[in-house]
């Protein structure tokens, strides 16, 4: 809600300069979001009119004016616009005049007498962009022919004004009228408010158009009436259009602005028709399933039975609440105006102008609530300023009137205040607060009954109403005080990893954390997940951020290619977050950690060899964050990564995650001059741990013994050690590979493995005898697997 | 006797004239050794007569005590002048950068989730999360927001399918989690939120944290002093001033605006306001017994003020030169 401050200071006028009304406003939940100036600051600007403009004698594009500023003898004023010419009326600032800045000249310049090629000047006369009104100008700014010669232009124009721009919260649609600031500003500043003066506008003619209201429900109060012989060409006063453009609204024709002029100043929308396009009375009616309408900017909608339509005998005329209809509208020649002011109960307008794509200033009201006790005034003021501005003779107001909304006196306890609030109102205090919000209330002792105005949607409950209080008793006088409450400790479980330790693992590990937008190209799902289905957006912000990612591949493949495009050669990235797939009409949300590591394993340096970093370096990674928890690596294809160099993770007898190396295909699309090594796991794996449990600490040595064998490239470590872990061969606590070895010396397609096996007896020292058979029985298991002992 | 005094004397000459370890026990030899010119003389004393044995004994052994001391006392000169050597033949330059692998660092909003975790858990609160594609119910309906409602439209919401919706705010969670818990409760619940709003101040993604305290005497002016006292806490300001606006949220009642002081204006840092009846209604908690105040805070508002970043698009952009400088 824009409007002028001057217009509401006819209203309400309190002590207060504009800024601090701004801050009364914004304190009492009425946020001012802009306070500006109509006009910046100049002065000694006068209405001037020009009475003979002759060529400057040493300047072709110059002319030398006499100018008419209301004194005795004309100015002589030497003007370069093309468009001075004699009888025109335009702004002239005086001599000692000091005109604002504009785009042409930052600091603003103060008029001087001076000698413009030797004739001596008097002033300017000015456009409207050199004082500060206007971006761009095409010349002097030509004033109305009946501007008053010699007046100041701000007063002429009532420049010394400022805009106030509210932003409304749902709630307050009452401020959506000049009349509901006017009363708040009363309210809160305890100034006295001007009554609105509405006088009821004389009938002149008897005749009454029908009107139906089918739905007295969704409409329950319709007031209209015919007004004919009216001039519908007829200008609209400056005063008036002045406020309207002060509210940011255009003129349009004289009715319009009028109706316009009246929902700004009482908050009530009204609708005015063309008589001799209705045929027969006027039905509020719920619209036929799949009638059409034409709507006043042209767009044609198809209804449903849900919406609220005006219309005549024949058809739908307009979107009831909402928006006027084609061709029942007033236009310039109409001459029989039927003007409407209704009311409609928010549950019938609510939701209904967002489904066909509008947000009118009609709307807007309606569904938030227009005060059901101002309709028929409403008619009468808007009557009255059309009689005044166009003329016309106005008929008997026809009036249908359903159930109207029940205002229900609301409980307030005294005591619940306090408890809410944390100070305590006297019973003075809480009369004096619903006094001035114009509430009607009942006192008993410590407990009121308050019954809630017409005007006002948002009070229904006895919250509302300690809201109220606390609102205009000032949210400042409640005072920030500590809770006193029982101290009880929290739960902290040993059987959960904090994530922050995991991050922090990764931290010292030299990754560094990225947060990612969650949704992503549809492309990237497809090309870098496999997922065909992914979950997708109605309404994304953009095409490549239409799908919810199932997987943190995107944004950190994306992040490494941002760093390496700012000359970044060593990037190891990890995100936290969510995943989605949808799963039988259930959204699945799994949050997880991925990571990436590309460039040297380690940031060059002095006396370290470089190295890029590959599977095993991130493997090692992995395994860190999980510790002490062990992880069974096993190797898999994934559409991201190098068939032959990835893997999924298992924990335990669950699948938890993926590592493996970008696949070279995406490697050369992404232009990356190494592979990038990348990982992804469930969090819920990792934050899982367990209380340790202490076992007796060994008093005898363990022993070692080394098995090295030869064994072909296609049988995996993983599958040795599980084999001869699964042996449970006596005494053997720990087996390990500490060697692997392929070239000279070894055949091709075969590698050389060497095992350390740590042998150990709680209860004495081993001897050779007790430890050969473990030993064959661990060879016995290699050999089963093609694995030759080497000596 | 004088020759013993010569022996004396070329031994302590000899030995202070050797540098080297080996050389000095080859010197040692020419006096101790079998053949050693100390060892003939000792060998000599059968010749001498019974009385004379004693003092001549006597005499040399004197003498070879003296050079086995001066022996011993070069040996140790000559090895701790080597190990003075090794020792200058090793010293570093100490000035040389260690070696080894770096570190990485948390992401600022993580790092200012964490603080605000921090103050909050030492006041007793519990961490609560919810999911992302949140059900309409929850993220409206539940929270006292009608479908259609007008404060719907304040949201900018995206919607999956016309039951589910990208959170728009963490406030389902306080719905969530008061279904499982009765009061006494204090949670708060942090996290990524989502309106349909891009530009240099609307970012479609961020985050935000949900504070909810449920007990049977919690007021308005303990939202204010817990706001208050945390916002002081996180920026270490004693005397940041907190100012509390008149608002309106579906499901706070009385609602407000909380802003806060800085460089000599006010910043809006986030919404609060007292649990709406209908939202404890909804989750059976008796509204007459049980008062509660919410608030939600913008974390990455939070943060560009701690850490003095412009540009909210920077959080989101992973350009390691603005990353590395929270390391």
């Amino acid at each position: 809600m824009k409007f002028s401050e001057n217009w509401l200071r006819t209203w309400v006028n309190p002590a207060l300069s504009s800024d601090e009304l701004a801050h009364v406003l914004t304190m009492a939940g009425l946020e001012v979001e802009a306070l500006e100036a109509v006009a910046p600051a100049f002065n000694s600007v006068v209405v001037a009119e020009v009475l003979e403009v002759v060529k400057h004698p040493n300047a072709d594009r110059l002319n030398v004016c006499q100018v008419n500023v209301g004194e005795a003898s004309p100015l002589t004023i030497v003007c370069g616009a093309s468009n001075v010419a004699v009888g025109v009326k335009v702004p002239c600032a005086r001599i000692g005049a000091v005109l604002p800045p504009n785009s042409d000249n930052e600091k603003g310049f103060v008029i001087k007498q001076a000698k413009v090629r030797s004739v001596e000047s008097f002033g300017m006369l000015c456009s409207d962009k050199e004082l500060g009104l206007a971006e761009e100008s095409g010349g002097l700014w030509l004033l109305p022919t009946d501007a008053p010669v010699g007046k100041s232009l701000r007063e002429y124009l009532e420049l010394d004004d400022k805009l106030f721009t509210l932003k409304l919260t749902p709630n307050r649609s009452d401020c959506s009228g000049m009349v509901g600031i006017a009363r708040e500003v009363a309210a809160l500043t305890g100034s006295k408010l001007k009554p609105l003066d509405i006088q009821v506008q004389p009938v002149m003619l008897s005749e009454q158009l029908p009107v139906q209201v089918a739905d007295t429900q969704a409409c329950p109060l319709y007031c209209g009436r015919l007004v004919r012989d009216v001039n519908a060409a007829a200008a609209t006063p400056t005063w008036l259009l002045r406020r309207l453009e002060r509210s940011g609204l255009r003129s349009i024709s004289a009715v319009v602005d009028i109706t316009n002029y009246v929902m700004l100043e009482m908050g009530q929308p009204l609708h005015a028709f063309d008589a001799a396009q209705l045929s027969g009375g006027i039905t509020v009616r719920r619209a036929r399933k799949s009638e059409g309408l034409t709507l006043l900017n042209e767009q044609q909608v198809v209804l449903d039975e849900d919406v609220l339509v005006i219309a005549d005998d024949d058809r739908a005329l307009a979107l009831a609440g909402i928006m006027g209809g084609q061709g029942s509208g007033v236009e310039t020649t109409t001459r029989d105006v039927f003007l409407e002011s209704a009311f409609f109960h928010p549950d019938a307008i609510v939701g209904k102008a967002r489904r066909f794509g509008l947000a009118t200033d009609s709307s807007f009201r309606f569904e938030r609530g227009v005060d059901f006790a101002a309709t028929r005034q409403a008619l009468e003021r808007a009557t009255q300023l059309l009689l005044e501005i166009c003329g016309g003779k106005a008929g008997t107001i026809s009036e249908v009137r359903g159930q109207m909304p029940k205002r229900v006196a609301i409980a307030l306890r005294r005591s619940r205040v306090t408890r809410v609030l944390g100070i305590a109102l006297d019973n003075k205090q809480i009369a004096d607060l619903f006094t001035r919000l114009q509430f009607e209330f009942i006192a008993d002792g410590d407990d009121y009954r308050v019954t809630p105005p017409s005007f006002r949607f948002d009070l229904s409950i006895e919250a509302d109403l300690i809201e109220e209080l606390a609102r205009l008793h000032s949210y400042d006088n409640i005072p920030a005080l500590a809770p006193r409450a029982e101290l009880t400790m929290l739960p902290y479980s040993e059987l959960h990893r904090p994530l922050t330790r995991i991050q922090q693992i990764l931290v010292t590990r030299d990754y560094q954390e990225i947060v990612s937008y969650a949704f992503v190209e549809e492309q990237v799902e497809r090309e870098l997940c496999g997922n065909e289905n992914p979950v997708a957006l109605q309404n994304p912000i953009a095409s490549n951020l239409a799908v919810m990612r199932s997987s943190l591949i995107g944004g950190l493949v994306g992040a490494l290619r941002f760093n390496l495009n700012r000359k970044q050669a060593r990037v190891r990235l990890f995100e936290v977050g969510a995943c989605f797939a949808k799963n039988n009409n259930e959204y699945v949300q799994t949050q997880r950690l991925s990571g990436l590591a590309y460039g040297e394993t380690q940031a060059e340096q002095w006396g370290v060899a470089t190295k890029p970093v590959d599977f095993y370096d991130v493997k090692a990674d992995v395994e860190a964050i999980f510790a002490p928890q062990g992880l069974r690596f096993v190797a898999a294809v994934h559409p991201a990564l190098h068939p032959g160099r990835s893997a999924q993770i298992y924990c335990g007898e669950q699948m938890i995650g993926w590592i493996g190396e970008l696949h070279p295909h995406w490697q050369q699309q992404y232009d990356m001059a190494q592979a990038c090594v990348w990982f992804e796991v469930e969090l819920s794996a990792l934050t899982q741990a367990k209380v340790p449990r202490i076992s007796e600490i060994a008093k005898f040595l363990p022993v070692r013994r080394d098995l090295a064998i030869v064994v072909d490239e296609a049988v995996t470590v993983q599958a040795l050690l599980e084999a001869m872990q699964q042996a449970s061969a006596p005494y053997v606590v720990e087996i390990a590979l500490f060697d692997l070895y392929r070239g000279k010396g070894v055949e091709q397609g075969k590698k050389s493995l060497a095992f350390r096996v740590l042998l150990q007896d709680t209860h004495k020292t081993l001897t050779d005898s007790e430890i050969e058979p473990s030993i064959a029985q661990l060879v016995a298991v290699l050999k089963k697997r093609g694995a030759q002992l080497r000596m | 006797m004088q020759e013993l005094q010569n022996i004396l004397d070329d031994a302590l000459k000899t030995f202070a004239a050797t540098d080297d370890a080996a050389m000095l026990e080859n010197a040692k030899a020419r006096y101790l050794g079998k053949e050693g010119s100390l060892t003939a003389l000792l060998k000599g004393l059968g010749k001498l007569s019974a009385e004379e044995r004693p003092a001549a004994g006597a005499h040399i052994n004197k003498v070879k005590q003296q050079i086995e001391t001066a022996l011993q006392a070069r040996r140790d000169a000559i090895q701790q002048q080597a190990l003075q050597q090794k020792l200058a033949a090793e010293s570093l330059d100490v000035t040389l950068p260690g070696r080894g692998m770096g570190s990485g660092g948390l992401h600022p909003v993580t790092r200012t989730l964490e603080r605000i975790e921090q103050l909050f858990h030492s006041l007793g609160f519990a961490i609560a999360s919810g999911p992302e594609i949140e059900r309409d119910f929850y993220n409206f309906t539940a929270l006292n927001i009608p479908e259609n409602h007008p404060a719907r439209a304040m949201h900018d919401t995206f919607y999956i399918d016309p039951q589910h919706v990208l959170r728009t705010h963490t406030s389902p969670v306080q719905v969530r989690y008061m279904e499982v818990h009765q009061p006494p409760l204090k949670i708060i619940s942090s996290g990524r939120v989502y309106r349909v709003d891009s530009d240099a101040t609307h970012s479609p993604m961020f985050h935000q944290v949900e504070g909810l305290w449920v007990d049977e005497e919690i007021s308005f002016a303990n939202l204010k002093g817990v706001v208050q006292d945390f916002l002081q806490h996180f920026f270490e300001q004693d005397d940041l001033q907190v100012r509390f606006r008149p608002s309106f949220f579906p499901f706070t009642e009385p609602s407000a605006e909380m802003d806060m002081s800085w460089k000599g204006g006010w910043l809006e840092i986030g919404g609060c306001g007292m649990v709406h009846p209908n939202v404890l209604q909804h989750v059976n908690i008796d509204s007459e017994k049980y008062l509660g105040f919410a608030f939600g805070l913008g974390v990455e508002r939070l943060a560009m003020l701690r850490y003095g970043v412009n540009d909210l698009r920077q959080f989101y952009e992973s350009d390691l030169r603005f990353l590395k400088q929270f390391n």
